[in-house]
């Protein structure tokens, strides 16, 4: 469904991301794990066309996506659900919704879609009518996920869904999260908590300084000692 | 009766509602959708002195000269637009600020907008009843944008631009077109202004005039249409109010507007905060 292929990009002249290849097929979970630095986000920011890759080539479906500008990207069905939840602080949780559904024009569809989401988060229901700005974290970590999902996406990309929330939250989002792949959707997960990563993805990838390092199934993974020592914390 | 409405009076509420015209535009490009800009009375200037000429040198009609001065203010908008758009927050106030001056040098230097010596002897066509019609016109417009689909996506682009591509916007473009748009009330306010004074000259549209607009935009609160209602209304009369106060009057202007600053940030009918 999505094939990165040699792919660079570069900040200034700094190169974050030194040539790397990976691959989401429909209907998995896909995780990229790694330190900060790493290139994540980059990669993440790479395939949304936030930032261009200077080589290489990012295919969606058989169409080159590498050019494309952000918002014909999303046009396609590729969403991102952005690391530090930036969501619109200063528009209400409705608001927020309503543009995840930008592109889409049919009325009824997106009534049916808000109630989709109040159902999976039932906390954004009953703070529609409240600015962004006023959730916690978590709810705002909610509303990110939302507000991607309202685009009815084909591949969701998340960049740390975990980032600042508390260990009981973080449970949360990620059965949110499986529950969002068992009703189609693709995902492609970066995160640093790679213990909880593994657990619900299907396949991941290691990254390391722009490289791609490792790349198995995510239960695999999660035995390796290499990736134990490294990034799950025991071991050693 | 006389007294409330005699001929001084009038011409103060034509004023405002002229000033309440040209802030709205502003309110649109700075309030709502976040982009500060210090040019806005370069497009009043546009628009005053391009159906100024309509009228004088093609000998248009007023009820045809008001928009085409405005749409010509609007096209310089969307010229100006499509280059300085990528520019963000002082980058962008910067780039006003100089196309301000430009287009003031430039009508200080035409032979058709006869330099400093401006032009005069414009017919008098604005009448209050013409400048509060075409006011609540503007409100009612900027009410429906502003709540519109493409609003949301404007005020979605001045919360967070990056979140707002990856909500599928084209931000490039929404800016340009509400920079354009901005232009067009601009426009219609300056093509009201002359026809009110009767006389322009460039120097009445210098960058003083693009920040006595900003401030009746933040005091009134930046992204309220009551916000703009009222700065404009309080910063074009208390000029004439503190009248009796000869020369001091301009420092209890400015008191009036650093007290408000302080006690109100967000300006008297303001919601939210704009961070440029």
């Amino acid at each position: 469904m999505l094939k990165i292929i040699d792919v660079e990009t570069k900040y200034g002249n700094i190169l974050a991301l030194k040539g790397i290849s990976l691959e989401v097929r429909s209907g998995e979970i896909v995780t990229i794990i790694g330190a900060n630095g790493a290139g994540k986000t980059t990669t993440i920011n790479t395939i949304s066309g936030l930032v261009r890759a200077t080589k290489g080539k990012v295919f969606f479906e058989d169409t080159d996506i590498t050019n494309l500008p952000t918002d014909k990207i999303v046009g396609l069905g590729v969403v991102q659900a952005p690391e530090g939840r930036q969501i619109f602080p200063q528009l209400t949780v409705h608001e927020n919704l309503m543009l995840g559904a930008y592109l889409r024009k049919d009325k009824a569809e997106i009534k049916k879609s808000v109630d989709s989401i109040h159902a999976l988060f039932p906390r954004l229901y009953e703070r529609r009518k409240q600015m962004g700005g006023t959730l916690s974290g978590g709810e705002q970590q909610m509303l990110s996920i939302g507000r991607a999902l309202m685009s009815t996406p084909k591949l969701l990309l998340l960049d740390e869904p975990s980032l600042g929330l508390s260990p009981i939250f973080v449970q949360h989002i990620f059965e949110v999260i499986k529950e969002i792949n068992n009703r189609g959707t693709t995902i492609l997960l970066v995160e640093q908590n790679a213990n909880i990563a593994l657990s619900i993805a299907n396949r991941g990838y290691v990254m390391e300084t722009g490289y791609v390092t490792g790349e198995d199934d995510a239960k695999v993974l999660l035995t390796k000692e290499s990736v134990r020592s490294a990034y799950l914390g025991h071991g050693g | 009766m006389d007294i409330i409405f005699n001929n001084y009076v009038l011409q103060i509420v034509t004023m405002c509602c002229i000033n309440i015209i040209i802030v709205l535009g502003l309110n649109l490009v700075s309030g709502i959708t976040g982009q500060l800009s210090l040019g806005h009375s370069a497009f009043v200037s546009i628009g005053a002195f391009a159906s100024t000429l309509f009228i004088l040198k093609l000998g248009m009609p007023f009820w045809l000269a008001l928009p085409a001065g405005a749409l010509v203010s609007a096209i310089s908008g969307f010229v100006l637009g499509v280059p300085i758009l990528r520019l963000r927050g002082d980058y962008l106030a910067i780039v006003t600020l100089g196309f301000c001056e430009i287009i003031r040098v430039l009508f200080l230097n035409l032979r058709i907008t006869r330099g400093a010596l401006g032009i005069s002897g414009i017919p008098h066509y604005t009448t209050p009843g013409i400048a509060v019609t075409l006011t609540i016109i503007a409100i009612i417009m900027m009410y429906n944008i502003e709540n519109s689909r493409f609003g949301l996506a404007l005020r979605s682009i001045r919360e967070d631009e990056i979140a707002s591509e990856l909500m599928g916007i084209n931000i490039t473009r929404y800016k340009i077109i509400a920079f354009a748009t901005g232009s067009l009330f601009a426009g219609v306010g300056g093509a009201l202004y002359a026809c009110q004074i009767t006389y322009i000259s460039p120097g009445d549209f210098g960058f003083m005039r693009s920040f006595e607009e900003l401030c009746m935009l933040v005091l009134g609160g930046m992204g309220s249409i009551a916000g703009v209602i009222a700065g404009a209304v309080i910063l074009t009369s208390i000029p004439e109010v503190l009248r009796f106060a000869s020369e001091y009057r301009m420092i209890m202007y400015g008191i009036a507007l650093i007290m408000i600053m302080v006690f109100r940030p967000q300006g008297l009918f303001g919601k939210i905060k704009v961070n440029m």
